[in-house]
C-alpha cells in the first residue's frame, strides 16, 4: 500500500484496523519530507525525529487501547504558523517573533490534538498572514509543488502546498480575506474557511480580528469536513466564539443536491478571469447541475468594492492588533537602542517586512482623528451593504458558486511589486469575510499549464453543511476523490 | 497621477502612529504606496451610504461576561523565558527617563 496516496480519513481508518501503524505512516512523511522539502519549503520548524517517533508510539499506544478512536486518530498533519503551540516556536513567519515559544497553545490546535493527529510542524506564510503568494515570508518563499517555479498561494500558502506535496496529511490555516481558499485553489487541495466564530480564534496571532477565521486544508471533503468539525466549538476565551449546535458536519457528506438552488454571480466572471478558469468552473457548476440542483446567473453587485473595504477595515484592524509587538516581552529586541521610544520603533522597523509595514501605516493612516470617518467608518459602511448583497442573493439561492481566484498560480517573483494587483487576486474571497460567511475551495481541473484550478461554494452564514454536500456531491461525480 | 497627494508632514505623523522608523528612501516609497491606496479607496466614495449603520460585526454580540477568577498556573518563569532582557523576574527596558 502507497500510504501517501491515502486520505487522511482513510489513513486514520487503516491505522485503527491495524492495517498500518502511526511510526509507517510518519515514516511515509517524513521520506517525502527529505525528497521535497528542501526544494519546496513548506515549513518553517519541523519537530525533531525523536519527538516525533515517540509521539507516534503514545499515539499507537492509545489507539491500540482502543483510548483513541476518532477518524483522524494516528494522522500525521500540519500547523499555519500563526496558530500559537504550546512549546513549539511560533513565528507568524516574521523576524520579529524569530524565537517566540509560546506557553500556551490555540484552542484548535489543542483540539486537533485531542482528536489524535501527530504534529509534524508549523507551515510557512506570509508575513502575519499578510500576502496572497507565501513571498512576504521572513523565512523565504514556498514553492507550489505542483510547478515550483509558482507559488502555493496565501498566506496559508505553507499548509496548502505540505498537504499538496504528501508532507503531512492535513493542515490548519487561517483565512481572512481568502488564506485557506486560494492557497487550496492553487495547489489542488480543499480548504475550508467556516462561519465567523464557528473556530475558536484563541491563540491565533490576530490579524483583522473581525474576518480572521481557522479552518481545515485537506485532500477530500470528507478529510476538510472531519477536521472542521474536530476543530469547531463554542470557547469562552473568544468572546466573538459563538455555540453552535450543528457542527456535525461529516452528516453532511452526501452525495445529494437535488433541488439546491445555485446562484452564479455574473459579476464574478467580468474582466480580468483567465478564460480557462472560467470554462473550467462552469464545467464543474454543469455538474452539479445534471446532479439535480439548480443553477442560474445573477447580479451579485458591489464586487469591485469589497477589496477596498477590507483593506480599509482589515489594516486598521492589522495596526491596532500588531501594536503589542514592542519589544519588550518577547520577539525581537532592536540593540543599542537609546531610550524606551527609539527602542520601539527600531525594533518595530527592523522586525516586521514591507507589506506588515505598508498595512500598518495605511491602517493608522485611516483610524487617525481627521480621516477615522471619511475612510474607516465609511468603509464599514459599504461592509453593511454588501453583508445586504448577499443576504438578498441568500434568499433566492442556497448557495453561491463562483471562482477562487482569478487565476492560476502566478510565477515566483511577479506579484509583490505592485500591491493592487495583487490584492485584485482576492477579489473572489473578500467579500466572505466581511460578510462571515462559509466558503470552499475544491480542485476542478487543471488549465493548459497543467495548473490547479478551484471553485469556490459560498453558503449563508450557518449553513456550511449545503456547501460541504454539494461539494462532496461534486467531487464524487466528477471522479476528484484521491 | 492619483488625487491623493500626502505630505512629509502626514507620512511623519503616520511613522509616529505606527511606531515605525523610515529612513527617507521608506519615506518616499510610503507616500507612493499610500497615495495609490487611497485613489483606490476613494472608489467607495461612489456609493451612496447615507443612513447606512457603520457594520463592526456581522453577528449582535453584546459583553461576553465572566467570573473574574484565576484558571491558569504560574507561568512567569515560562513567560519570563521569551522576554528579550530579564532581570529579577522582570521586564527590562532601556531607560525611560533621564
Amino acid at each position: 500500500m502507497n500510504i501517501l496516496t491515502l486520505s487522511a480519513t482513510e489513513l486514520s481508518a487503516a491505522i485503527r484496523r491495524g492495517d498500518v501503524s502511526v511510526r509507517q505512516a510518519l515514516d511515509a512523511v517524513l521520506q517525502r519530507i527529505d525528497e521535497r522539502e528542501q526544494e519546496l519549503h513548506c515549513y518553517i520548524t519541523i519537530l525533531p525525529r525523536e519527538e516525533l517517533y515517540a509521539e507516534a508510539d503514545r499515539l499507537q499506544q492509545a489507539i491500540d487501547a482502543g483510548e483513541l478512536s476518532g477518524p483522524l486518530a494516528g494522522v500525521p498533519a500540519a500547523i499555519k504558523d500563526n496558530l500559537c503551540t504550546e512549546g513549539i516556536r511560533t513565528t507568524c513567519a516574521s523576524k520579529i517573533l524569530y524565537n517566540y515559544v509560546p506557553t500556551f497553545s490555540s484552542t484548535a490546535a489543542l483540539r486537533l490534538r485531542e482528536a489524535g493527529v501527530l504534529v509534524i510542524g508549523k507551515t510557512n506564510m506570509d508575513e502575519f498572514a499578510m500576502g496572497s503568494t507565501t513571498e512576504t515570508s521572513a523565512f523565504g518563499v514556498t514553492k507550489n509543488p505542483r510547478d515550483p517555479s509558482r507559488v502555493p498561494g496565501g498566506s496559508s500558502g505553507g499548509s496548502a502546498a505540505a498537504v499538496a506535496a504528501g508532507e503531512c496529511f492535513l493542515a490548519l490555516g487561517s483565512d481572512t480575506g481568502g488564506s485557506i481558499r486560494q492557497p487550496a485553489s492553487y495547489c489542488g487541495v480543499v480548504g475550508i474557511k467556516p462561519t465567523y466564530g464557528t473556530v475558536s480564534r484563541y491563540g491565533l496571532v490576530a490579524y483583522g480580528s473581525s474576518l480572521d477565521q481557522i479552518g481545515p486544508l485537506a485532500h477530500t471533503v470528507r478529510d476538510a469536513a472531519t477536521v472542521l468539525e474536530a476543530i469547531s466549538a463554542h470557547d469562552p476565551k473568544d468572546a466573538t466564539s459563538i455555540a453552535r449546535e450543528d457542527t456535525d458536519f461529516t452528516q453532511a457528506l452526501t452525495a445529494d443536491v437535488k433541488g439546491l438552488r445555485i446562484g452564479i454571480p455574473r459579476d464574478y466572471f467580468g474582466e480580468g478571469l483567465d478564460p480557462e478558469v472560467a470554462d473550467a468552473v462552469r464545467a464543474a457548476a454543469k455538474v452539479l447541475e445534471a446532479q439535480g440542483a439548480t443553477v442560474e446567473e445573477f447580479d451579485l453587485s458591489l464586487v469591485k468594492y469589497a477589496i477596498p473595504t477590507y483593506y480599509t477595515i482589515a489594516d486598521a484592524e492589522a495596526s491596532s492588533n500588531l501594536e503589542r509587538f514592542d519589544g519588550v516581552k518577547y520577539g525581537y529586541r532592536a540593540p543599542e537602542a537609546e531610550g524606551l521610544h527609539q527602542m520601539y520603533k527600531r525594533t518595530r522597523s527592523e522586525g516586521f517586512g514591507p507589506e506588515v509595514k505598508r498595512r500598518i501605516m495605511l491602517g493608522s493612516f485611516v483610524l487617525s482623528s481627521g480621516y477615522y470617518d471619511a475612510y474607516y467608518l465609511k468603509a464599514l459602511r459599504v461592509k453593511a451593504l454588501i453583508k445586504k448583497a448577499f443576504d438578498e442573493a441568500f434568499a433566492r439561492y442556497d448557495l453561491i458558486l463562483g471562482p477562487v481566484a482569478p487565476t492560476t498560480a502566478p510565477e515566483l517573483g511577479s506579484s509583490l511589486s505592485d500591491p493592487i494587483k495583487m490584492y485584485l487576486g482576492d477579489i473572489y474571497t473578500i467579500s466572505v469575510n466581511l460578510a462571515g460567511l462559509p466558503g470552499i475551495s475544491i480542485p476542478v481541473g487543471t488549465d493548459s499549464k497543467g495548473l490547479p484550478i478551484g471553485m469556490q461554494l459560498i453558503a449563508d452564514c450557518f449553513q456550511e453543511k449545503k456547501m460541504i454536500r454539494a461539494a462532496y456531491t461534486y467531487e464524487q461525480a466528477a471522479g476528484m476523490e484521491r | 497621477m492619483g488625487k491623493n497627494a500626502i505630505s512629509d508632514e502626514t507620512i511623519e505623523y503616520v511613522g509616529i502612529l505606527s511606531k515605525l522608523e523610515l529612513s527617507d528612501e521608506e519615506k518616499e516609497q510610503a507616500k507612493k504606496d499610500m497615495e495609490s491606496m487611497l485613489d483606490y479607496i476613494d472608489q467607495l466614495g461612489e456609493l451612496d451610504t447615507d443612513g447606512v449603520e457603520p457594520m463592526s460585526h456581522i453577528f449582535q454580540t453584546g459583553n461576553v461576561w465572566r467570573e473574574d477568577v484565576v484558571t491558569n498556573t504560574d507561568e512567569h518563569g515560562r513567560t519570563l523565558a521569551n522576554a528579550p532582557q530579564e532581570k529579577d523576574d522582570m521586564f527590562v527596558v532601556p531607560k525611560t527617563f533621564e
